[in-house]
């Protein structure tokens, strides 16, 4: 018994910035993983990875301006992936040029945007901060900032759920009876972009993509309804967070990637386990109904 | 009910629908016949509002667009996310029970009743992945009973349907002509619409002839409309109706 309190309970019993380690990957569990999965649902996985990109620029642009300061990074982030969401959601609507394709033109904008303006003022150190994140070294303030988006998140899900996975799942069927698909489809990408932001301080911006996405797509692998992905991936999200910080406490590892690959070991053995079309449950064949 | 005025739709303006003018009648049900390329679905999606016209107008009288069920050609429904049927059935409330409101026990019922009246109340529970293509019309259907609405459009509904589910959903659209709902259906089969359909358009990009069913569909019309959509210029001139090329 001592020897699992060791392991599990002490480092947070024992350490404020585990406890706010925590907290932080719980908080940031809450709202990445709903948010994940309709990406996933949307057939967008990949955009979490552009969006993750596109707010380069504005951290970069608000460190330049305010140092390394999280509430004006966060802002510029914000405002760099919501423009570069609207701009490439304006270019999907008025012209020929598809969704995926807008998105990957104008993320490459801003990314390469960002890279020349770090790369042109900052330090290494400080993009390898930007871009990966430190989450034993969250403040109250990021602390705040985690526990709002996920809360706000949660509640603008709970209000647009059902015209979100209509749309999802028939856009046509939406347009036709005359509700506008393409008010929540921009709120929604808020949410994206915010989630993101919220993931900055703890994960960086190319980490944060890993808990949004990676239980999101496990999930599917074990549950047959959305209620049942929701609570699937969060359950993932939050055991890759807790999981990944006390591998980061004992074995000296980066916590970031520690979460993130403990995450993406879950989808592994998902892939060869789950019952909702993993590999090994496909391959033991079950007797069939008469019909 | 519904009145096309001089509507002309085009892509990349080469058009599809040309100078269209006339009214549906209402409380019964129009076929729209045509060779390929007619613009028959083009003239769907335009009474929907997906498509904008080049000119003219569509003119909704004494309905509201939102009073419309429309089922088209090819469904861009993601069959591979995990809803159930009745779920999916369900979702045609969404005009009565809206953003925020309560599916209510009345709408549960009426869902259940519509599955039943297609037949495949014992698949409510399964996914709407396990389904065939012919289930999936069925329960496609299902959900324009729960719409309940007065307009219905339904683009080349029996395609890849059996000769049984196509009966069944055929009395369907009976039903709904004496529910005084008005039907506009796009198909391929003459003897369905015959049989079905009290009036036809038969259009080839322009109307050819608008009327009751047997007037309309005659050997010489018949050989007008496909004559007419076979000519089809790269390099046509510019149209002159209404001054427009001036």
């Amino acid at each position: 018994m001592s020897w699992l309190q060791d392991m599990l309970i002490s480092p947070f019993a024992d350490f404020a910035f585990m406890r706010r380690a925590l907290v932080g990957c719980l908080a940031l569990a809450l709202g990445s993983a709903p948010v994940g999965l309709f990406l996933v649902m949307r057939r967008m996985s990949l955009m979490g990875d552009a969006m993750s990109h596109a707010v380069l620029p504005g951290a970069a642009v608000a460190y330049l301006l305010a140092g390394l300061s999280l509430p004006a990074m966060s802002l510029g982030g914000f405002v760099a992936g919501v423009l570069v969401a609207v701009l490439a959601g304006l270019a999907t609507r008025y012209t020929e040029v598809k969704e995926d394709a807008s998105f990957a033109a104008f993320y490459l904008l801003s990314l390469s945007l960002g890279v020349l303006l770090v790369s042109k003022s900052g330090s290494n150190v400080d993009l390898m901060h930007l871009l990966f994140g430190s989450v034993l070294a969250v403040d109250d303030a990021a602390l705040l900032l985690v526990a709002g988006v996920a809360t706000f998140t949660l509640l603008v899900l709970a209000v647009i759920y059902r015209p979100l996975l209509l749309e999802s799942l028939d856009p046509v069927f939406m347009r036709a009876i005359g509700a506008r698909g393409g008010i929540w489809h921009m709120l929604f990408l808020l949410l994206v972009v915010l989630n993101l932001v919220a993931g900055f301080q703890a994960l960086g911006t190319l980490m944060s993509v890993g808990l949004m996405m990676l239980p999101a797509i496990a999930s599917r692998l074990w549950a047959a309804s959305v209620g049942g992905m929701l609570l699937t991936s969060f359950a993932i999200a939050a055991l890759s967070g807790v999981g990944g910080l006390l591998l980061s406490y004992h074995y000296e590892l980066p916590s970031g990637p520690a979460i993130i690959l403990l995450a993406g070991l879950v989808y592994l053995l998902s892939l060869l386990f789950a019952p909702q079309g993993g590999l090994l449950p496909r391959l033991v064949r079950a007797r069939h109904f008469t019909n | 009910m519904i009145e096309l005025d001089n509507l002309t739709v085009s892509y990349q303006r080469h058009p599809a629908v040309h100078h269209v003018s006339g009214r549906f009648a209402a409380a019964t049900a129009t076929a729209i016949f045509g060779p390929n390329g007619a613009g028959k679905s083009t003239l769907l999606k335009t009474i929907m509002g997906a498509l904008k016209p080049d000119s003219g107008q569509v003119a909704f009288k004494g309905i509201s667009r939102r009073d419309l069920a429309y089922l088209p050609q090819q469904s861009e429904i993601d069959r591979s996310l995990p809803v159930s049927v009745i779920d999916l059935v369900s979702s045609g409330h969404w005009r009565q029970s809206g953003l925020f409101g309560q599916v209510r026990r009345h709408h549960d019922e009426a869902s259940w009743n519509a599955l039943v009246a297609v037949g495949l109340e014992d698949f409510a529970t399964r996914p709407i992945s396990a389904l065939s293509s012919g289930q999936f019309q069925r329960v496609l259907f299902a959900r324009i009973l729960v719409q309940d609405a007065r307009l219905i459009m339904l683009d080349e509904p029996f395609n890849a349907v059996d000769a049984r589910t196509t009966q069944d959903l055929l009395q369907l659209v009976a039903r709904w002509q004496q529910e005084g709902r008005t039907v506009i259906a796009v198909l391929h089969d003459i003897a369905q619409v015959r049989s079905h359909f009290p009036q036809t358009l038969l259009m080839a990009r322009e109307v050819i002839a608008w009327g009751d069913t047997a007037a309309v569909l005659t050997e010489e019309r018949l050989r007008q409309a496909s004559e007419t959509a076979a000519h089809w210029l790269a390099r046509a001139p510019l149209c002159q109706v209404d001054g427009e090329g001036v």
